[in-house]
């Protein structure tokens, strides 16, 4: 019987054999395993070092240095909510507010029933069009309290 | 014949619902048995438009917006003749927000479907690189050298003096990095070229290929513009079956192959030095210089490292000549710039512009003064590590030195605008803050600096002993911007002492 942990465990294997011979690979494995697992996980960070000859301290050195990488898993959904200055110039500060009271969390956390992580993002290029959020993979532009409460009951309703 | 409409793919149009406009197009087209031909073009750049619908007819293109999906069933008849409507603004290039610029290196975005090598060809796509691959190494530096052309990342360093340094280094192999991390808040022009016209890129990052002696580029794209890295995967996939990129450029013997790399969140991998860090694989922690990237830089061999920008101003240099592009601007500070208009603005876009016309002119002409209706407080330029602008400043010409003589930064062209509801010690300590968050950790004034200045501020904001911790933020100003070893905390002074000295009565009034 193959369980999770094997398929994880083989999407990793074919994962470093596509990067086998590229220079500098470690960034392009880690986004691949993050976007096929959702997070790194620890037991993944041993199989990285060792095909690219490096320490598992070096590998994890790699992995908290960057925003982007995670060594949890998510929450079901993720809403970022851009904290830069053009957004702040246009209610981000408002808009984060509102959200961190709906959600039950700060920056950082998850929600109450912890369906929905929510993180600031630092600009998403969309800076004329502010407040901007990204609810997983979709952006959104001027997004106010009542938008954000529509687009965050939609992810909801959707499972 | 069919009609011809356009609805951007541009991200900015996307987040405003540029997919679903054009599916309720597609839908309605169908419903009443037109034939329609729906291209998905790149952004003209006018946001507050977007998502922007054009028709093509005998007299050009017409626009319609911001069209959303609703619109569509009741808009679709004036549509597609091209008619009057309350949504429509006439010809497109006839809006004189975009009709005042001066579109050399954007000037096919929003036009053309970026994927097609046909329209890049139909608007003097790959002239640059033919011409480039008749001119000896020396000659196409030559013509960068001449045109003025500075970085366009922040640094403004003379962009051919770069490129000579790798021409003339010795070594087998030499890369090209093209900086696509455009970390800077109030900025998206390079997201814009690599969306809405990505064989730009192409063409300029092999131009210098081929000035410098590199076969290989990596083009290091921020991970917040998934879009980007999608579009410029297939670009180059087209560019190398059409023979413009790979093993034999259009037939010349020459080689540059492209690959894009995704960074992971870190604004400090946009410095050079943590950026090849970050794609050997490692930490982005800055390097100290020397040695300089162009003579020992990815993988300790010579490399060019260039913004989106500088690259993408290459092919229209090499076009047109060198003389035509200096043509434009103000004193050093030749050329355009692709300004980008951000924030609390009523028209926010892109406005490419030779250097020299006012900020004011550019908040004023352009955005048309603020969205909220309220007066223009403070307007922070060059990204996050720029100055605060207050109002007295506003008729300063957009030039490098004189914003240097101001202590202000163009950088990359991103114009951040906030009306008078701004709390500006707010904005210093976020400016700490960010500072902290983003340190790659080297040196201390920075790591431990920044940390310490949002205690600070915060003490001042709490009215906490005000006046000395005002001094404390001096001086602790004063150690980051002579003791870091790169911008990130040397110039993270600049939006806190701008706003410090420019707005002390939101400090509790004892500024200079
Ligand atoms: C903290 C920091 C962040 C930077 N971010 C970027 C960036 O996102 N994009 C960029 O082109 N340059 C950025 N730079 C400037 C680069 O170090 C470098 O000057 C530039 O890429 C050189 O290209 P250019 O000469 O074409 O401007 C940054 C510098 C610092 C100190
Ligand atoms: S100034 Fe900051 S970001 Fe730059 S090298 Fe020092 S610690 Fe790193
Ligand atoms: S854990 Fe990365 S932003 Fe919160
Ligand atoms: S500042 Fe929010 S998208 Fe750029």
């Amino acid at each position: 019987m193959t369980t999770e942990q094997d398929l994880a465990q083989a999407s990793l294997q074919a994962i470093l054999q596509t990067h086998q011979n590229q220079p500098g690979a470690l960034l392009p494995i880690l986004h691949d395993v993050q976007d096929a697992l959702g997070f790194i996980p620890d037991w993944a960070v041993a199989d990285i070092a060792k095909a690219l000859n490096q320490s598992r301290a070096e590998v994890h050195g790699v992995i908290t240095f960057y925003h982007h990488f995670r060594t949890t898993p998510p929450a079901q959904h993720t809403l970022q909510i851009c904290q830069a200055e053009a957004c702040q110039a246009r209610g981000s500060r408002e808009l984060t507010a509102h959200a961190e009271q709906v959600l039950g969390c700060s920056l950082h956390g998850q929600s109450a029933d912890q369906r929905i992580g929510l993180e600031p993002v630092y600009c998403l290029g969309l800076c004329s069009t502010g407040p901007n959020i990204q609810l997983n993979d979709k952006m959104v532009s001027r997004v106010d309290a009542a938008k954000l409460d529509r687009l965050l009951a939609s992810v909801k309703e959707a499972q | 014949m069919s009609i011809r409409l356009f609805v951007p793919r541009d991200s900015a149009a996307l987040a405003l619902g540029a997919d679903d406009t054009a599916a309720a197009l597609a839908a309605e087209a169908q419903r009443r048995g037109v034939d329609i031909e729906l291209v998905r073009n790149g952004s003209r750049g006018l946001f507050w438009l977007e998502p922007l619908a054009e028709v093509q007819t005998a007299r050009g293109r017409v626009a319609y917006g911001p069209v959303e999906a609703d619109d569509v069933a009741e808009l679709f008849d004036a549509l597609i003749q091209g008619a009057e409507h309350p949504l429509g603004h006439g010809l497109t290039e006839e809006i004189p927000y975009l009709k005042n610029q001066e579109r050399l290196t954007f000037a096919r975005v929003g036009i053309t479907d970026p994927l097609s090598l046909a329209d890049y060809q139909a608007h003097e796509g790959f002239a640059g690189l033919k011409r480039a691959l008749s001119m000896d190494s020396a000659a196409i530096v030559q013509e960068v050298l001449d045109s003025g052309l500075r970085g366009r990342g922040g640094a403004a360093f003379p962009t051919g003096i770069k490129w000579r340094t790798v021409a003339q280094a010795e070594a087998a192999q030499k890369y090209v990095v093209c900086n696509a991390d455009e970390g800077d808040s109030g900025t998206y022009s390079d997201r814009m070229v690599m969306e809405d016209d990505p064989f730009m890129l192409i063409e300029g990052m092999t131009i210098a290929g081929i000035a410098v002696g590199a076969t290989q580029g990596y083009i290091y794209v921020r991970s917040e513009y998934p879009h980007s890295f999608d579009v410029l995967n297939q670009a180059i996939r087209l560019a190398e079956d059409a023979g413009f990129l790979g093993e034999n450029i259009l037939a010349s013997g020459k080689r540059f192959q492209l690959e894009v790399r995704k960074a992971a969140g870190a604004y400090v991998c946009g410095e050079e030095t943590a950026m090849l860090e970050s794609i050997e694989g490692k930490r982005g922690v800055v390097r100290a210089k020397p040695p300089l990237p162009a003579l020992s830089g990815l993988f300790g061999q010579p490399t060019v490292i260039n913004n989106v920008i500088s690259l993408a101003s290459v092919p229209v240099i090499l076009a047109r000549g060198a003389a035509f592009y200096a043509n434009y601007g103000m004193g050093r500070s030749k050329g355009t710039l692709p300004f980008q208009l951000a924030g609390n603005l009523k028209y926010g876009g892109l406005v490419e512009k030779a250097f020299g016309l006012t900020l004011r002119e550019l908040l004023q002409n352009f955005g048309g003064g603020s969205a909220s209706g309220r007066p223009i407080r403070a307007v922070q330029v060059g990204g996050p590590l720029g100055a605060y602008l207050p109002e007295s400043q506003f008729d300063t010409p957009l030039d490098y030195e004189a914003f240097a003589a101001l202590g202000a930064v163009v950088g990359h062209g991103g114009i951040v605008a906030f009306d008078d509801t701004v709390d500006m010690a707010e904005q210093a300590r976020y400016a700490m803050e960010f500072c902290a968050i983003e340190s790659c950790g080297k040196c201390t004034p920075c790591r431990i600096g920044s940390t310490r200045g949002v205690e600070v501020i915060q003490r001042i904001q709490k009215d906490e002993k005000r006046p000395q911790q005002i001094g404390l933020l001096r001086d602790l100003c004063d150690t980051m911007l002579h003791g870091s070893l790169c911008a990130m905390g040397g110039m993270t002074p600049y939006p806190v002492l701008s706003a410090l000295n420019h707005f002390p009565e939101d400090f509790g009034g004892a500024g200079e």
